[in-house]
């Protein structure tokens, strides 16, 4: 395996991974945001470990000229963003007047919206990855519901300044990893360096519930002896868990158990289901236990066996948040192929771009055009503003956050990258990154965070 | 869609698929790739317009200049790019079909009772998935080595062509692996004090070893040999009389691998990560003079680079490190292979293998990555020419193989690969790559279930019927 990575790096996320599945798009039902969630309150009366974000100040900008890349899937040429108090306040064509706002000439340069990555592990598999700092499973029990990934984010990790400044990437989803079937909550962030976590928690971001199919669980328990050892077992044991849930969620939910009321939350429909699966056999499985046991997948992660039911995918309204062309490194990703976003789309199944790697988020983009390259090869030509859409709206809408940023539309959160060419060419690189309006990087300045880890080190502050 | 026309295998698939997995060697063809873009991979930029021709498995002309010889079959090469196959450096291809399952992956042999002596040759698997994944991404050389696990040391590297044919090697012992710093550190018992002197003690036993009188074909001198992939199996090998001091750490088999380390004609590849076992590693040469060293990894060269490039060492490095993913690593930046390049250093990208984002047919993109930086301020980048040759030209040439390996000139290996586009950039992809002349299938499983799958439809029949 990996020459670059220490063998702990590798322990954790090569095999034992950090991994899990995304919402759709498709369906007109919208998460309910956290204020709207009826997760007990601490005995101060408030959301525990509710977000403290708070936008950093912006100055009204107006890019003008670039080709934007909506996010919707729109390209308008010679387009015109502007942005202001944090917000995106229009999108057009040249015609739109620019009066009161800072322009920036964005001729031959490119507008999306902020990068957001549906399947993170900064934080919690942070650089250097020590095992001090190995943190994303809970790997003494199979079902750890009860675990919540934000407790052990690092926010100090100088990987969520590298998504930044060379990914683009303003939002991002840390889940629990792999080891376990349900491996915990995940937490939603803004991509904004903070002194601690609930600083950097997207505000009104669901939370979501991450679990796994496979190998994983199967191979961390069975090796110990213990349940599950077997693909069976695996599904055994979700279904007793989820039987226990709604037992719980049926009663008045008194007596405070924080394994169940994560399981209530998906079962409720607040919390939404990530779920790491790869082979397509597994994944149709996971569709029937979710309609046995009354909750809906949001998405598939990992799901390299996609292509093989994209129908079924799409009439379950799941998304399924893929590498480009990740293969053949375990066994069940030996059927991974580059055409699998595109095959996807063919059905009208709904695509995410994923990283699930402190690496690969630098390059979404690039990712992405790969995926979009193969399938042209086939015949299946994907416009680019559609392939922007699979790393930005899509992965929203599966986290739950699109009504706030994942598109360049009036009124969303001006969460925007300007890059100084095509986004799905290698040669591009973003210019600037706005998060909530605020500028977070600039290549051209070299506005650019550095975290507390780096300060005094060899290569502080250098253009990573 | 369609399904018409999806139902059988192109013949000529599954004659070439036939033909690798029986052994028989395809013959060269003669080919002229007419009016295309020419990258010839010795780090100048790409020309349009170009000509390439190989006749007899070799590179004959290449250049805006150049007319087809009359009889040699002519490809038009208009709209699209002709280079040399990319050699991918440090790799596992070939030893591995599934990361994650241990039976069939030959990477590393942490139980085993031998360090340098293990040789990637007989577990070389032409037919690996890897193999056929890489080279239709227009991989048509690599080195491959085992990574190190019971000792510092992975063994002895081969030199191997992707060509689909039974026989991978195009120089076995090319090479001897050992790792230092944290990995060696770990694997040596805990401390980088310990992984150097194991190494040491091995170098001086294998320096013994082959001054040892009563060893046949001893004297310690290496025998005259014109091209280092005319080393022979080291006599000590197979000559049962030789008898060692009892005071020894490392195996008859071990210490004899060695002997070509410590005189100098085997290159010995050192993985180290950070600037002071950079250092420590240009240090052995006072006590080893005769060392070929090659730096493997290197993520904190820029910061040794001048030391590096007047030690005349060449570097096989990561591209895209840039986090302090080990404290031996905290410098790590996108930066650092233009900057070791500008202070000198040989510098070709490497260290690609598996499936994940350091699969080697993710190597152009890497490359191009690094031509995207220069326009970023504070970062160093390379040209376009610079950066493909670090993917052709020169890891060839550290390989021992300059001028007849990533490089499309007279007298060069035929391996060309006719691209789409700039092979750089995210879209393009081969569409011809040929290994020593031989045009070779771009197929794998992934072509074949993509095939497969390109509808759902299964109205007549299931899908395992479509094959």
């Amino acid at each position: 395996m990996s020459r670059r990575l220490a063998p702990v790096l590798l322990a954790a996320v090569a095999l034992l991974p950090a991994c899990t599945a995304v919402p759709s798009e498709r369906g007109t039902e919208r998460p309910a945001t956290a204020g709207a969630s009826r997760a007990p309150l601490g005995a101060d009366g408030r959301q525990p470990y509710a977000s403290t974000y708070r936008a950093y100040p912006g100055t009204p900008t107006a890019l003008v000229g670039a080709t934007v890349f909506d996010g919707t899937g729109r390209r308008i040429d010679n387009g015109t963003v502007l942005l202001r108090e944090g917000k995106v306040v229009a999108v057009g064509d040249a015609t739109l007047s620019t009066a009161g706002y800072e322009r920036i000439d964005a001729a031959g340069k490119f507008v999306t919206p902020g990068i957001i990555d549906i399947h993170s592990h900064l934080g919690n598999y942070p650089s250097p990855a020590v095992e001090a700092h190995s943190d994303g499973n809970e790997a003494t029990d199979p079902t750890t519901p009860e675990v919540w990934a934000e407790h052990s984010v690092w926010p100090q990790d100088p990987g969520f300044s590298r998504a930044l400044a060379n990914g683009g990437v303003t939002a991002l989803q840390i889940l629990p990893g792999s080891a376990n079937l349900s491996g915990g909550r995940s937490v939603t962030l803004k991509n904004v360096p903070a002194r601690t976590v609930q600083a950097m928690k997207f505000p009104g971001a669901p939370y979501g519930l991450k679990m796994a199919c496979g190998e994983n669980p199967k191979r961390v328990y069975g090796s110990r002896g213990r349940m599950p050892s077997t693909r069976m077992g695996n599904m055994a044991v979700n279904r007793q868990t989820w039987l226990d849930a709604r037992e719980f969620a049926d009663g008045d939910r008194k007596k405070r158990n924080l394994a169940n009321e994560t399981l209530a939350g998906v079962l409720d429909g607040e919390i939404l289901l990530h779920n790491h699966c790869y082979r397509a056999d597994e994944m149709a499985f996971v569709i029937d236990m979710a309609k046995e046991m009354g909750y809906r997948v949001a998405a598939f992660h990992h799901a390299v066996e996609a292509y093989k039911i994209g129908d079924l995918l799409r009439d379950n309204g799941i998304c399924s948040a893929i590498w480009a062309d990740w293969y053949g490194f375990k066994m069940e990703s030996y059927d991974a192929i580059p055409e699998n976003a595109a095959f996807l789309q063919r059905e009208g199944a709904c695509v995410v771009i994923h990283s699930d790697d402190p690496n690969g988020i630098q390059r979404l983009n690039q990712e992405a055009a790969k995926a979009q390259a193969a399938g042209r090869r086939v015949g299946i030509d994907i416009p680019d503003a559609q392939v922007i859409r699979w790393i930005t709206l899509n992965a929203a809408t599966a986290m739950g956050i699109d009504r706030m940023t994942g598109s360049l539309e009036p009124g969303k959160m001006a969460d925007v990258v300007l890059w100084n060419g095509n986004p799905l060419s290698v040669y591009s690189r973003p210019e600037k990154v706005w998060i909530d309006g605020a500028l977070m990087y600039d290549a051209l300045t070299r506005r650019r965070p550095v975290s507390d880890f780096e300060l005094g080190q060899p290569g502080e502050g250098d253009a990573k | 869609m369609s399904r018409a026309g999806r139902k059988q295998p192109r013949l000529s698939v599954v004659i070439a698929l036939a033909c690798a997995l029986a052994g028989w060697p395809a013959a060269a063809q003669d080919v002229a790739i007419t009016n295309a873009t020419l990258a010839v991979g010795d780090g100048s930029e790409p020309v349009q317009g170009a000509t390439v021709v190989i006749r007899g498995g070799q590179v004959v002309a290449a250049g805006p200049g150049v007319a087809p010889p009359a009889g040699v079959p002519v490809i038009d090469g208009t709209g699209r790019w002709v280079t040399p196959g990319i050699f991918a450096s440090v790799s596992t291809l070939g030893l591995v079909d599934v990361e994650g399952v241990g039976d069939g992956n030959d990477e590393r042999a942490p139980s085993s009772p031998f360090s340098a002596a293990l040789d990637v040759r007989p577990a070389l698997n032409p037919a690996s998935q890897h193999v056929a994944v890489a080279r239709t991404g227009g991989i048509t050389r690599a080195s491959v080595v085992g990574q190190p696990s019971a000792s510092i040391f992975a063994g002895q590297g081969a030199i191997v062509d992707l060509g689909a044919d039974a026989d991978m090697v195009t120089r076995p012992r090319a090479f001897q692996y050992v790792s230092l710093g944290e990995m060696g550190a770990r694997i040596a018992g805990g401390s980088r004090t310990s992984a150097h002197a194991l190494l040491r003690n091995a170098l001086r036993e294998a320096r013994e070893v082959g001054r040892s009188p009563e060893i046949a074909g001893g004297g310690g001198r290496p025998p005259a040999r014109e091209r280092i992939e005319d080393l022979a199996p080291d006599p000590r090998l197979v000559d049962t009389a030789s008898e060692r001091r009892s005071d020894v750490l490392l195996s008859r088999f071990d210490a004899a691998a060695l002997v070509p380390v410590v005189n100098g004609q085997q290159p010995l590849y050192v993985h180290v990560e950070r600037a002071s076992d950079i250092r420590a590693v240009l240090a052995l040469r006072s006590e080893f003079p005769a060392l070929r060293l090659v730096l493997v990894g290197a993520t904190e060269g820029w910061m040794a680079a001048r030391e590096i490039a007047a030690a005349n060492v060449p570097v096989i490095a990561f591209p895209l490190n840039n986090l302090p993913a080990r404290f031996e690593q905290l410098a790590a930046t996108h930066s650092n292979v233009a900057r070791m390049r500008a202070a000198g250093v040989t510098v070709a990208l490497g260290l690609y293998s598996g499936g994940t984002d350091e699969q080697p047919r993710n190597i152009t993109q890497h490359a191009g990555n690094l031509v995207a930086l220069s326009r970023i301020p504070g970062a160093d980048g390379l040209s376009w020419g610079q950066a493909f040759a670090a993917i052709t030209s020169v890891p060839a040439a550290i390989a021992g193989f300059d001028g007849r390996l990533g490089v499309l000139r007279p007298g060069a290996a035929g391996d060309a690969v006719i691209w789409d586009g700039d092979p750089l950039e995210l879209s393009s992809v081969p569409v011809a790559v040929y290994v020593a002349g031989v045009e070779q299938p771009l197929t794998s499983r992934q072509t074949r279930l993509r095939d497969r799958y390109r509808d759902l439809d299964e109205r007549d029949q299931p899908k395992a019927f479509d094959f």
